[in-house]
C-alpha cells in the first residue's frame, strides 16, 4: 500500500518508520524538539501549503499528524520546500543537507542544536524513504 | 545543482610576495607563540609594511581551538578594527581566524551557530588570507571551521561557504621549517583528504581529479620530505598537494576515517593527521565490502600492487588500505590506536562516548557504507587493535 504524500497517513507512517529505526534511536537519544514540514505548492502540487507535524523526542517519535491549520502546533523547527523539492528528497534524489546547503530546503529554527545532530537528520530523510509513497502521478 | 568555492590561489616558491601589493590599512594575524619564535609572523610583518598595512598579531591559538579562544581573538579585532583577518599557520590558526573573522562581521552569532543553512553577508568589515605552514590541513582553501567545545571534549565542525579565504597564499618556504613528525602527520592528513574526497558520497567531477592528484603527490613525495626537510623539491609540491586535497575534499567532503578521528583527538589529544591516518585503512576496508569501486578506482590511479586484476575491486581496495599502511610506517606513524600510545583501559572508558561523538560528527553522514552502532564499535575496536576489518 503506498500513502499519498502529503497526508495525514503519511507523515504517521514515517512516525512509525522511525520508532523502528535503532539508527535514529541512537543517534537522536538526546534529541528533542518538534518538526513542522511544509510542502509548498508548485507545478506538480496545487492548494495551500500543507503542514506535516513529527514529534521527535529522546530517539523517538511519539506523534505525528497532518495539521489543519499552520497555527494548530508551533514545532521548533520548520522545514520548507516545494513539493518537487520534497519528492527528490524522498526519492534520495537529492540530499537533504546538500539541498539545505543550497538552500532548495529551507530550515528555521535552532541551528546551534541542529548542527549537532547530522545523522539523525539523515536517518529521518532515509526512513522517508522507506515510505511508500504515491506523488499523484 | 552544487557550488566549487575557492579562493584566489598564489602558490610556489616567493608567493608571499604577493602581500607586497595587498591593499588595506590594517591586518590582524592570527596565529600562534611557536610561529611568532620561529620568525615566520615577522616574515609576514615584512610584507605588510612593505605594503604600508598596520599590523597587530594574536598569537593565542592553540592546538585544536577552542570556542572561548575564538572568543578573544574576536575581541581583539573588534577593538583593532582590521580590514584584513590572515590566519597564519597550521589548521588550527587559520580555522580559529575564520572564525574570528565570521564574528567579527557578525556580532550577533554565537560561534556554535556558524552554519553553511544561512546567509551571513560577510565582507562588509574585512577580508581573509590565510598562509599555510604546514603541508596537509587545506584550511587554507576549505570553509570548514573545527573548534572545539572544551567542556564536552567534543569539535564541531563549523562553517559556510562563505567564509572561504579571499586569498590563499601557499609558499613552500612557509612550510620547510617543519619536523619530521609534523611534516608526516600533517602529510597523512592530506592523503586521508585526497582518499576521502574522492570515495564520499558528495565527490563530483569537479573534485575528482584534485584528489587523485593529491593523492598521487603525497604517495610520491611524502617519503622524501619526511627523510629530508631540505628536499625543497618534495616540500613545495607536498606544500601544493595539501591545497589540492583540500580543494578536492573540501568541495565536496570527507568521510568515515574523518567522523572517527576527530574524536579521538578531541578525547586523547592525538594530532590530527594522525588520527585521521591511522582510521583511514580500516574504514577503507569495511566500505569495501560493499561499496569498493571508487576505492579500487584510486588504487589503480596511484599505482596498485603488481598483479591484482582489474576486475577484483574488493582486492584492489584492501590493497589501498594495506598501501597506506605501508605509508604510514614508511614516515614512521602508527597504523593502530594502541600504537599511538592511547591506554586500553582509558580509550574502553571513552569507548561509548567516542561511538556517540562519531556517529554524529557531519563527516559520517557521507560514508558510502554507514556503520551501524555496532559496527561503529567494532571499527573502534579493530583500530585501537590494529587488526584488518573482516565484518
Amino acid at each position: 500500500m503506498a500513502f499519498k504524500f502529503p497526508s495525514d497517513e503519511w507523515i504517521k507512517e514515517l512516525s512509525r518508520q522511525l520508532n523502528g529505526s535503532e539508527i535514529y534511536e541512537k543517534s537522536a537519544k538526546d534529541w528533542e524538539g518538534d518538526f513542522d514540514f511544509i510542502v509548498e505548492p508548485d507545478d506538480a502540487f496545487q492548494g495551500e501549503p500543507a503542514h506535516l507535524y513529527l514529534d521527535l523526542y529522546h530517539g523517538q517519535s511519539p506523534s505525528a499528524k497532518q495539521l489543519s491549520s499552520p497555527d494548530e502546533k508551533q514545532a521548533a523547527y520548520v522545514l520548507s520546500a516545494p513539493f518537487s523539492a520534497w519528492r527528490k528528497v524522498i526519492e534520495g534524489k537529492l540530499d537533504p543537507i546538500q539541498g539545505m546547503m543550497t538552500r532548495k530546503l529551507k530550515l528555521e529554527g535552532n541551528m546551534m542544536k541542529i548542527m549537532r545532530y547530522p545523522k539523525a537528520a539523515k536517518e529521518i530523510v532515509s526512513c522517508c524513504a522507506l515510505v511508500p509513497t504515491d506523488f499523484g502521478d | 545543482m552544487w557550488y566549487f568555492v575557492s579562493p584566489q590561489i598564489v602558490f610556489g616558491d616567493g608567493a608571499l610576495d604577493a602581500l607586497d601589493e595587498l591593499e588595506g590599512r590594517r591586518a590582524l594575524i592570527v596565529t600562534d607563540g611557536t610561529l611568532v619564535r620561529l620568525g615566520l609572523v615577522d616574515k609576514v610583518k615584512a610584507h605588510l609594511d612593505t605594503a604600508g598595512i598596520e599590523v597587530h598579531v594574536f598569537d593565542a591559538v592553540e592546538p585544536d581551538p577552542s570556542v572561548q579562544t575564538v572568543r578573544k581573538g574576536v575581541q581583539v579585532a573588534q577593538e583593532y578594527e582590521p580590514d584584513w583577518i590572515i590566519g597564519l599557520g597550521g589548521g588550527s590558526p587559520m580555522d580559529a581566524a575564520k572564525a574570528i573573522w565570521v564574528l567579527y562581521e557578525r556580532p550577533d552569532l554565537q560561534a556554535a551557530e556558524i552554519n553553511p543553512f544561512i546567509h551571513l553577508g560577510l565582507r562588509q568589515k574585512a577580508r581573509l588570507i590565510t598562509i599555510p605552514t604546514t603541508s596537509g590541513t587545506g584550511a587554507e582553501v576549505t570553509w570548514t571551521i573545527v573548534l572545539t567545545d572544551t567542556e564536552e571534549q567534543r569539535k564541531m565542525g563549523l562553517g559556510s561557504r562563505e567564509n572561504v579565504a579571499d586569498i590563499a597564499i601557499v609558499d613552500p618556504a612557509m612550510a620547510a621549517g617543519m619536523p619530521p613528525q609534523l611534516t608526516a602527520d600533517t602529510g597523512l592528513d592530506a592523503l586521508t583528504h585526497a582518499v576521502e574526497g574522492y570515495t564520499c558520497t558528495w565527490h563530483t567531477d569537479m573534485t575528482d581529479g584534485l584528489c587523485i592528484n593529491a593523492a598521487r603527490i603525497v604517495f610520491q613525495y611524502l617519503p622524501r620530505a619526511v627523510a629530508d626537510g631540505s628536499d625543497m623539491e618534495a616540500r613545495e609540491r607536498m606544500h601544493n598537494g595539501a591545497t589540492c586535497a583540500g580543494l578536492g575534499f573540501g568541495n565536496a567532503m570527507a568521510s568515515l576515517a574523518h567522523a572517527m578521528g576527530h574524536v579521538l583527538g578531541a578525547v586523547f589529544h592525538v594530532p590530527h593527521g594522525r588520527a585521521v591516518a591511522i582510521f583511514l585503512p580500516y574504514t577503507i576496508e569495511f566500505a569495501a565490502r560493499e561499496a569498493p569501486e571508487r576505492f579500487a578506482e584510486l588504487a589503480a590511479l596511484v599505482g596498485q600492487p603488481q598483479g591484482l586484476p582489474l576486475h577484483r575491486d574488493k582486492e584492489r581496495a584492501r590493497a589501498l588500505a594495506e598501501r597506506i599502511r605501508d605509508l604510514c610506517r614508511e614516515v614512521g606513524n602508527p597504523t593502530s590506536i594502541a600504537g599511538a600510545g592511547v591506554e586500553r583501559v582509558a580509550y574502553e572508558a571513552q569507548l561509548d562516548k567516542l561511538i556517540d561523538d562519531a556517529f554524529n560528527d557531519t563527516q559520517m553522514i557521507t560514508a558510502v557504507r554507514a556503520p551501524s552502532y555496532d559496527e561503529l564499535r567494532q571499527l573502534f575496536l579493530y583500530t585501537y587493535e590494529g587488526k584488518a576489518v573482516d565484518f
